[in-house]
């Protein structure tokens, strides 16, 4: 993985990434094999979301966010190819793809804070999830750039426990 | 029905499967499997160590070109063939590698000799499998044996739980591919005829053209095909460590081994050439030299059948997925032809002429020559014989100084290096080939890695020739600490005396014989040739001063290529 955070794609994007939607067959190991590629053959990886595809349980879609600066494209698409368990890959470049990541994130709260806490959940397009005594839980789907957005929004509050998803993509329509 | 136990079921499917020959080591996990084996017509090979049951596989599957098998059990059972899959994996080498497993309750455990191959493996083989039930079986051997032999050949390793052996199962094999279970993988793809024309356009606006021959070329059986194009385009040839025997070295349009220890010839034809056809080849590291001084004028044609091989380490012009000999059939049927090659033979003759293959010459009393003992054991093999070696520089003067008529007769570890590959590949190759003399070319240093295989060669029977060239040193390292750091050897001295080569080798039931003149070199071949009940070992005792030449310095340019002390012009 690579120390340098992902900076999104709607403020800027300063890094060369692609996006590869590959479909597995959803069988154990299949992640490993994945990863230990990357891992072995010097290839970063900014994000990984898998889940089953589909209606099918037999097959699994597995989303990476790679850098193309650390290897070529065609060579991280090549060797995934050749592990026998990758069925398909759609290489997505971020203008032709549309990209969705889910943010979720408890923020402390108390009389003095509420305000502006409230405030920023309300400009970043989130909403509330679920409110406890002295936090509120609030989640955002959207781009990866509205969710960087209010990350960094929320960076002026203490003690924020926040959870990102990595994104998954489908190929924009037309 | 036929119901079989899990056991049965596995070595009814390696006969399915052709299967003659499994090289193996039983333990407590795989002890399901040895039973029903006794009833099998398959011959097993009882190693003395499981890394030589993997090189032993590895042998027979490059003297056949079947798939080689091995069997042994879970734990260090499994790591000790580790080697083998790894280098399997560097030469593309088919095999089928089965190991035990823990019973699948106790996976995870930590239980007796449980480790977890799949995971260890995942990175060294084209694919493995953990087999979750018996009547799974027959798919993961056909799946295995079906990966394994198509498309770039590599290991493959099925890991049985002990559970899934003992329990019962109905029996069925795959009849198709489609039952194979193996949704993606697509070995073989469509020659596409746009990118054949596009290649065949170099071809015909070539003026230097060069065919760099690699071990796809071996691997798709492409000699016939190879030899038939180069004959029609007069094309010069070179073929690299994983392609001799390809094309012969008797052929005038043959220039030898390209890479650090190439003939100047092969090398310097590569810089200067406008046109590189590399076939089965992946521009190693050992051939290219400095790869932005590799071949800077050529444009290059790059023939293979895994295409995550292109713009790996060379832009390619024209890159053509495809197995070697297709890709020379359409090349042929489109009438590629370069220009007049005239003042290209007339330059690469110069250089043959000027930079000979050479070494010094041969001492009466000795210590013998390397390169001389080679020459004089080809001189006396019978034609067909084929040669195995370990790594380092009995290897690469094996390669040089060997000549190579036909394919699958030069059996080495060449992406991986493996010390001590020699003797079981050599063991392997004989019982893949029976008919044929089997030399070993071994060094000292490599020998007492794994020649406790001897033992095994000896109690199965299989009549293999080691010589040893023991020059009592880590040869090639010993070369490196001398050209570049200072003659300051550390850690390179074996000892000629210690072990006792011909001591040791009487003691594993073989003949030993040693030889340190010219006369005596002489008389050991002759009765090594001569023995064909057992396995013999030759003691060489050869100059430990014999540096390998011609030599490209590791990081150089193939520029700067070093040649002989004898051709620079100066004392050495």
């Amino acid at each position: 993985m690579s120390p340098e955070p992902y900076l999104g794609d709607t403020a800027r994007t300063p890094i060369r990434h692609h996006i590869l939607s590959v479909l597995v067959e959803n069988k154990p190991g299949v992640l490993a094999r994945i990863a230990g590629l990357f891992a072995r053959r010097g290839f970063n990886i900014y994000s990984l979301a898998v889940a089953p595809a589909e209606s099918h349980a037999r097959f699994s879609r597995v989303t990476i966010v790679v850098d193309a600066e650390s290897a070529p494209l065609e060579q991280i698409v090549g060797q995934l190819d050749k592990l026998v368990n990758v069925v398909a890959i759609s290489d997505l470049s971020p203008r032709d793809a549309l990209e969705r990541e889910l943010l979720i994130a408890s923020v402390p709260v108390d009389d003095g804070s509420r305000l502006a806490v409230l405030d920023t959940i309300t400009r970043g397009g989130a909403s509330i999830v679920d409110v406890g005594a002295t936090s509120v839980t609030v989640m955002l789907a959207g781009t990866p750039g509205a969710c960087d957005e209010l990350e960094r929004s929320l960076e002026d509050f203490r003690e924020v426990e926040l959870h990102r998803t990595g994104r998954v993509a489908l190929p924009r329509l037309g | 029905m036929v119901q079989l136990t899990g056991a049965q079921a596995l070595i009814k499917s390696l006969e399915q499967e052709g299967v003659d020959t499994i090289f193996g080591l039983p333990g407590g996990a795989i002890l399901p499997v040895y039973d029903p084996l006794i009833d099998s017509t398959i011959r097993h090979i009882l190693v003395r160590h499981e890394q030589g049951a993997g090189h032993m596989a590895e042998g027979y599957a490059l003297a056949t070109g079947r798939p080689g098998v091995a069997m042994v059990t879970s734990g260090p059972g499994a790591t000790n063939i580790v080697t083998p899959i790894g280098n399997a994996h560097m030469d593309s080498t088919p095999l089928v590698v089965i190991t035990g497993q823990v019973a699948t309750a106790a996976i995870g455990t930590d239980a007796f000799q449980e480790c977890d191959i799949t995971g260890i493996t995942m990175g060294i083989t084209k694919h493995n499998f953990l087999v979750q039930s018996a009547q799974e079986i027959p798919r993961a051997v056909a799946a295995a044996f079906h990966l394994a032999t198509t498309g770039r050949p590599g290991p493959v390793l099925i890991d049985v739980p002990k559970d899934v052996t003992q329990s019962m199962m109905d029996w069925w094999y795959p009849a198709t591919v489609e039952e194979y279970d193996l949704p993606g993988y697509r070995p073989e793809v469509e020659l596409d005829g746009e990118t054949v024309a596009r290649a065949v356009a170099l071809i015909n606006d070539s003026e230097r053209p060069l065919l760099y021959v690699g071990g796809g070329t071996l691997k798709s059986n492409a000699a016939n095909e190879l030899l038939a194009f180069a004959e029609r385009t007069g094309m010069p040839v070179v073929t690299t460590l994983m392609a001799r025997g390809s094309f012969p070295d008797s052929h005038e349009q043959h220039l030898g081994m390209p890479g650090m220890h190439g003939m100047y010839t092969a090398v310097t034809a590569i810089q200067k050439s406008d046109l590189l056809i590399s076939l089965g080849a992946r521009f190693d590291d050992r051939v290219t030299g400095k790869i932005s001084a590799f071949a800077a004028d050529a444009k290059v044609i790059h023939v293979d059948i895994d295409k995550a091989e292109f713009n790996k380490v060379r832009r390619a012009d024209v890159a053509i997925q495809s197995n070697v000999a297709a890709a020379l059939v359409a090349l042929d049927a489109a009438q590629a032809m370069p220009r007049n090659l005239d003042v290209w033979w007339k330059t690469i003759n110069t250089w043959r002429d000027q930079y000979p293959l050479v070494y010094d010459a041969p001492q009466a009393d000795g210590p013998l020559r390397p390169q001389h003992v080679i020459e004089a054991i080809a001189a006396k093999a019978a034609p067909g014989t084929i040669v195995s070696s370990g790594v380092g520089q009995h290897q690469m003067w094996a390669s040089q100084h060997w000549k190579f008529e036909e394919p699958r007769t030069w059996i080495n570890s060449g992406g991986a290096g493996t010390m001590g590959f020699g003797v079981p590949a050599a063991i392997g190759a004989k019982v893949g080939q029976p008919d044929r003399t089997v030399w070993c070319i071994d060094g000292d240093g490599c020998f007492q890695m794994t020649a406790q295989e001897l033992v095994t060669a000896r109690s199965e029977g299989i009549p293999i020739k080691v010589a040893i060239l023991n020059n009592a040193y880590l040869g090639m390292v010993r070369q490196w600490q001398e050209m570049f750091y200072e003659e300051r050897y550390s850690e390179v001295y074996l000892s000629a005396d210690l072990p006792d080569y011909v001591k040791w080798a009487e003691a594993m039931g073989c003949v030993g014989l040693r030889a340190r003149t010219l006369k005596e070199m002489h008389d050991v071949i002759d009765q090594a040739n001569a023995i064909n009940d057992v396995p013999v070992v030759i003691d060489f005792r050869t100059d430990a001063s014999e540096k390998v030449f011609p030599m490209v310095a590791s990081g150089a340019s193939n520029d700067e290529i070093m040649v002989h002390p004898s051709q620079r012009g100066e004392l050495r």
